[in-house]
């Protein structure tokens, strides 16, 4: 039972700075003090399972959820697609994939969402899955638009879909954005810019993947995650029998 | 030159946005029809053994204004300190729930059963408490928490134990305001700030 296992400790210097002043609303939103740092407990090493039994068959198609198939959301088709692995590599089989965007105009449906970019009335904007035997996980959607936001006084949003992912235990729990390859305003967006390291940065970019593309139907965006791994344990919680 | 370590490294996380409930909650924001309810609406079932509880509170950010915003998840065992997916669990216990400030007042509600004390490695033993992930606008990387009891024995617990500044672990202990009824207020700055957790 290597689920049993201690969670490697973050490596908090991949993920964003907290408190970073080009982004407004972190400024009142970030501790002051340090974190409590301390080995991972069961609190940490257990964590929700939800079965494939709880999804209904559009649940992963943002196109035609939100009617149920009555009628196709605008904008540009796209599959997005890829697997949720850990640190050791390892897929990230049967855990909760979560999505949610604005529509093709970069609107959200959202009661605080006063953009005059137009509501779509064939697209809510949400989907999930839950990854198979290898960890993969597919969605077919629209392509987001990018978005104005009260920030600065000239702050656009690229072009992003929210990620939320489970993974096996709630130590693992993990939200994130996925952003699109080639998109100038991904270097202009100061919620990006929290992560500092680039190469970090750049891992959130999902590529054009024009093999799992389909001709006279959808673009393919590939993009895989990586959540907290386990640490290899020889010497405590040895398996059963050993 | 050395062989490499060949291990990778976490996704970096980004802020949930201002809309995360459409993606996470979607009827309580408004979307409806996409699913039939949406996930994690309570942690128990009629039925789950133990003392039914009901926690409220607010998160206040760095100015002292309830956030109206921000989404919880928290986590627990079940009476008896046990986890779902680990054996013997309370089949009524999910232990898992989500829940958000109130749009107009910024208060959370958790409605749930006290857990027991969760039993570590090396014979460790936790006080009962419940795990809380916080996400929001402006929160670039989800927070985690613990909620313990001020009518539980919370002094040996090894996390409370680590906390050096003693009059900070009160930031972690919710206080009974009436029979079943507890009060657990979140502060993400400042004055009283929440010992928030790493591990
Ligand atoms: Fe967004």
């Amino acid at each position: 039972m290597t689920d049993t296992a201690a969670l490697m400790p973050r490596r908090r210097e991949v993920h964003p700075d907290p408190y970073y002043t080009d982004y407004k609303t972190s400024i009142t939103r970030s501790p002051y003090l340090p974190l409590l740092s301390m080995e991972s407990t069961p609190s940490e090493e257990t964590g929700p399972r939800f079965g494939h039994n709880m999804l209904g068959a559009l649940d992963n198609n943002l196109i035609s959820n939100y009617t149920q198939g009555k009628a196709l959301a605008v904008g540009e088709r796209i599959r997005v697609h890829g697997r949720v692995l850990d640190e050791m590599g390892r897929p990230v089989p049967h855990t909760l994939v979560e999505i949610w965007q604005a529509n093709a105009g970069g609107r959200y449906r959202h009661i605080k969402d006063t953009y005059f970019a137009p509501l779509d009335p064939n697209f809510g904007g949400c989907g999930r899955t839950i990854t198979d035997e290898n960890g993969y996980y597919e969605f077919m959607t629209i392509r987001p638009g990018a978005y104005p936001w009260p920030n600065r006084a000239n702050d656009w949003r690229p072009m992003h879909i929210h990620f939320s992912i489970f993974g096996h235990a709630f130590g693992q729990r993990l939200i994130s954005q996925m952003y699109f390859q080639g998109d100038p305003l991904i270097d202009l967006c100061p919620i990006a810019a929290t992560v500092r390291d680039r190469s970090q940065l750049d891992r959130l970019v999902a590529p054009l993947d024009m093999q799992n593309s389909r001709g006279m139907d959808y673009l393919a965006y590939k993009f895989d995650i990586v959540l907290r791994g386990r640490r290899q344990t020889m010497f405590e919680n040895k398996p059963e029998g050993m | 030159m050395t062989q490499p370590l060949d291990i990778l490294v976490e996704t970096p996380s980004q802020t949930a946005g201002p809309y995360v409930h459409i993606g996470c909650i979607p009827t309580f924001a408004g979307v409806e029809g996409v699913y039939p309810e949406d996930l994690g609406l309570s942690p128990i079932e009629d039925g789950a053994k133990g003392e039914v509880i009901t926690i409220v509170g607010s998160i206040y950010d760095g100015t002292g204004w309830a956030m109206r915003d921000a989404m919880f998840e928290s986590w627990q065992a079940d009476a008896a300190g046990v986890y779902q997916g680990q054996d013997g669990a309370d089949p009524k216990v999910s232990g898992f729930c989500r829940f958000a400030a109130d749009k107009d007042t910024g208060e959370y509600t958790l409605r749930t059963i006290k857990p027991g004390a969760v039993k570590g490695r090396n014979g460790q033993v936790f006080a009962p408490h419940i795990s809380i992930w916080i996400v929001a606008r402006g929160i670039n990387i989800g927070l985690n928490t613990r909620i313990y009891f001020d009518d539980e024995d919370n002094s040996a617990d090894p996390l409370l134990a680590r906390i050096e500044q003693r009059p900070r672990v009160d930031t972690l202990i919710a206080k009974k305001t009436g029979d079943g009824t507890y009060r657990f207020d979140i502060r993400l700055q400042g004055e009283g700030e929440t010992v928030f957790l790493d591990l």
